[in-house]
């Protein structure tokens, strides 16, 4: 049985969860991705105020396809994450304990992990239109302009996530291909 | 001669985005059913169950089977007794994906200028391939193709000298450098021969053949089975948490070339593979 959990988590939950747990989440998470991240950082940089609390924030990388009427949400799986390697680590230091996306991180983000207390999760690429069975609420929360690069705060219910990096650094990228290779390449 | 009017092209490209996102073709349903039976990784037997859930849903509700609904690609066959009436073949493309990516809820993901990167807010242009056929046919391809797959291909100048298995290597680096960012399972398109940009597009319209058919050439057929079973002895398997279904197909498209060159592309095809096409 998938273990339920409630987001957002503390630092102290992010580094609890270990690579390989089958997650359900339920609660608040917030869509982040290219656009948003520059946007983000740039405010930082000359000292505005986030339009959004990072403070044990989950980030959603996903840019949502329009909702038809009657939907909460149109499909909404996640982006390639790597793209967002760049702002991690930052993200991180203010506060983020969960990144949900998929695909590799890079080194920086892995070594910020273990620092700051947060923890990588993979929902399905491509399972779009599964995935938006799980949002029960969406509301854009800031940077309307960017339309499905905007951040919007989602409602989730059973959203469905497999813990792939963990605080320690145990990579299910790396430990489930060598699990299954059959020989070196 | 035949006389297809502009609108006629509009509606049927219209029609096409939005049915080619929705519904999963048949061929990649099948692969991926037969590959959540053959898959040995629980967690990649799952995620491949879901990922035909998630197909089923899209077609039941009418909602595209993923967000990302990509660069409309179109290939393009016009039989030079075709006349184009009521305007411009090109535009009629255009005004089909504006309409049918607004009617039909797709995401409109085309940035104006790469570096400045304003949203078009209709997901136009599209990019076209066009080629002149004999007859009095008009046949449009549709290939919706996303970012994250196509962010992991590649081109390669190879030279003769590197032979098969130069191509090899290069397919088997560019599938492990993809590993799991580019949505697992994948079907792989190769172009080998033709030029810089031949390779690339015989790499393209490699994914867009149906899954289970083989290249015309015995020794290019063996070489997609080879590297088939090649790729699937890696272990990435689905979304590249571990397993043997890694790639639903190996497809290669080749063209004679310069007696300097070889070369080659590799074109990543996600497992959302969406591909349909119309006669007109």
């Amino acid at each position: 049985m998938d273990k339920r959990l409630q987001v957002p988590i503390t630092e102290e939950e992010a580094r609890s969860l270990r690579a390989g747990e089958k997650l359900l989440l339920n609660g608040v998470i917030y869509t982040a991705r290219d656009a948003a991240h520059k946007r983000l950082t740039e405010q930082q940089e000359k000292g505005e105020m986030l339009p959004v609390d990072m403070e044990n924030i989950a980030i959603y990388y996903a840019g949502p396809a329009p909702a038809k009427p009657g939907q909460v949400i149109g499909s909404c799986g996640p982006t390639t994450s790597g793209r967002m390697d760049l702002y991690a680590p930052k993200l991180m230091a203010w506060g983020q304990t969960m990144m949900i996306g998929k695909g590799l991180r890079n080194e920086k983000v892995i070594e910020a992990m273990q620092k700051y207390g947060a923890v990588y999760v993979t929902a399905i690429g491509g399972a779009g239109a599964l995935l938006s069975k799980c949002v029960t609420e969406m509301a854009c929360t800031a940077y309307e302009d960017l339309g499905a690069e905007a951040i919007y705060k989602l409602t989730v219910k059973d959203f469905p996530v497999i813990v792939t990096i963990d605080c320690l650094g145990n990579n299910l990228y790396e430990t489930g291909k060598q699990e299954y290779a059959e020989k070196k390449v | 001669m035949k006389i297809v009017n502009v609108k006629e092209i509009a509606e049927a490209v219209k029609k096409m985005c939005i049915e080619a996102n929705y519904y999963l073709p048949e061929d990649i349903y099948g692969a991926l059913k037969e590959g959540e039976k053959n898959e040995v990784s629980p967690v990649g037997k799952d995620i491949l169950k879901d990922i035909c859930v998630n197909a089923d849903i899209a077609r039941e509700d009418g909602i595209p089977i993923c967000q990302d609904t990509g660069t409309a690609v179109f290939f393009v066959k016009l039989g030079q007794e075709v006349y184009i009436e009521g305007g411009l073949l090109e535009e009629a493309i255009n005004e089909g994906v504006r309409q049918g990516y607004k009617e039909g809820y797709l995401r409109k993901s085309i940035v104006e200028n790469p570096l400045y990167r304003k949203n078009t807010g209709d997901n136009t242009p599209a990019i076209i391939h066009y080629e002149i056929t004999k007859g009095d046919a008009l046949e449009i391809l549709i290939a919706p193709k996303g970012g994250g797959s196509e962010n992991m291909s590649k081109v390669y100048m190879l030279t003769p000298s590197q032979g098969i298995e130069g191509v090899k290597k290069a397919v088997m680096e560019t599938v492990i450098q993809a590993g799991p960012n580019a949505c697992l399972p994948v079907v792989v398109g190769i172009g080998i021969g033709g030029n810089f940009e031949k390779c690339a597009l015989l790499a393209k319209h490699a994914i867009t053949r149906n899954i289970g058919s083989s290249n015309s050439d015995p020794r290019m057929a063996q070489l997609e089975e080879e590297l088939f079973e090649e790729i699937n002895r890696l272990g990435i398997g689905p979304q590249g948490l571990g397993g043997k279904v890694t790639a639903l197909a190996v497809h290669i498209e080749t063209y004679p070339c310069h007696i300097a060159s070889m070369p080659l592309a590799v074109n990543i095809g996600c497992h959302v593979n969406r591909h349909m096409s119309v006669k007109l």
